[in-house]
């Protein structure tokens, strides 16, 4: 009796589907929700970014590349290659003058994106990130120079364990003890850049390159003050 | 006291590109009040500043007739 009542034809509504796949798929959601593919690695970006003053980031991480390419190779070889061998004497060689681009690099990076205001629309993490990059370089460019191995890095222990031993981190960190400073050069230090940096390069990515500051008395000027 | 070094051997070969300055010399220095830098350090301070000039100013290939994106 009641199937003439039933409209057997209608499909019954379907049930939103289930947050299926655990913390896996939560997790796999959250990434591509906040990093889609085509911001993670678009291929268009504002015309405001064809000026060569937007190019020293990219020649920052190339450098640092570098660095840690050649890094790696006098850490597989050891201190008896690159203080004899010719070759070593070349890739020791790389390695200083990657580190030198590295800091010239990011140096010019860092002073645009300061006047440029980079913090700007939801950036402020990107600068952070990118200004504790460029100190914890600076500290381990410090520990490179002390395993050098020679009277240069001998008389920058000497001076730099006094001016730590006076801020009271010389029990902690002490420039004289060359293992330590290996240690410190090698792993621990490079492991912090390569996290840091890889943080700044998806927070660029994911709240865009920062666009130029706009011109006094424009509308532009207007809606940028009334942001800040 | 005066100290001489040994000439080097004549077998050490010559590099092929020589610095225009002894860059094996001791170190040259600028002092201004307390201030004390090395020439070495002013000319890498004065070369990042002429880059981040010259990025600033000179056209990037391509910059032109580009539509907004």
């Amino acid at each position: 009796m009641t199937d003439q009542l039933v409209d057997t034809t209608a499909r019954p509504e379907p049930l939103p589907e289930p947050e299926a796949g655990g913390w896996t798929g939560a997790l796999r959601r959250r990434i591509f929700d906040t990093m889609p593919p085509e911001r993670l690695l678009p291929d268009t970006q504002p015309s405001y970014v064809a000026s060569w003053i937007y190019v020293f980031g990219v020649l920052s991480l190339t450098a640092l590349l570098t660095v840690i390419a050649t890094g790696t190779i006098l850490a597989l070889k050891g201190a008896a290659w690159w203080h004899v061998s010719g070759t070593g004497h070349f890739v020791n060689s790389l390695h200083l003058w990657s580190v030198e681009l590295f800091m010239t690099f990011m140096s010019i990076h860092l002073i645009a994106k300061f006047f440029m205001a980079a913090w700007r629309g939801r950036r402020l993490m990107t600068w952070i990130t990118g200004v504790v990059a460029f100190g914890c370089s600076a500290f381990t460019a410090l520990t490179g120079y002390l395993v050098q191995q020679n009277f240069d890095a001998q008389w920058i222990a000497v001076q730099a364990k006094d001016g730590l031993n006076a801020i009271g981190v010389g029990a902690y960190f002490n420039t004289m003890d060359f293992g330590q400073m290996l240690i410190w050069h090698v792993a621990l230090l490079p492991l912090v850049i390569s996290v840091i940096v890889a943080w700044h390069i998806l927070l660029v990515r994911r709240r865009g390159v920062v666009p130029p500051l706009p011109l006094p008395g424009t509308e532009a000027q207007r809606e940028t003050e009334a942001q800040a | 006291m005066t100290i001489a070094l040994a000439a080097p051997p004549a077998t050490v070969p010559r590099p092929a590109f020589a610095p225009p300055v002894n860059l094996s010399g001791q170190g040259h220095y600028l002092h201004w009040g307390f201030v004390q830098v090395s020439v070495a350090n002013v000319v890498v301070i004065a070369a990042i500043a002429v880059a981040f000039v010259v990025a600033l100013f000179v056209p990037f290939p391509g910059s032109k007739g580009r539509d907004g994106r």
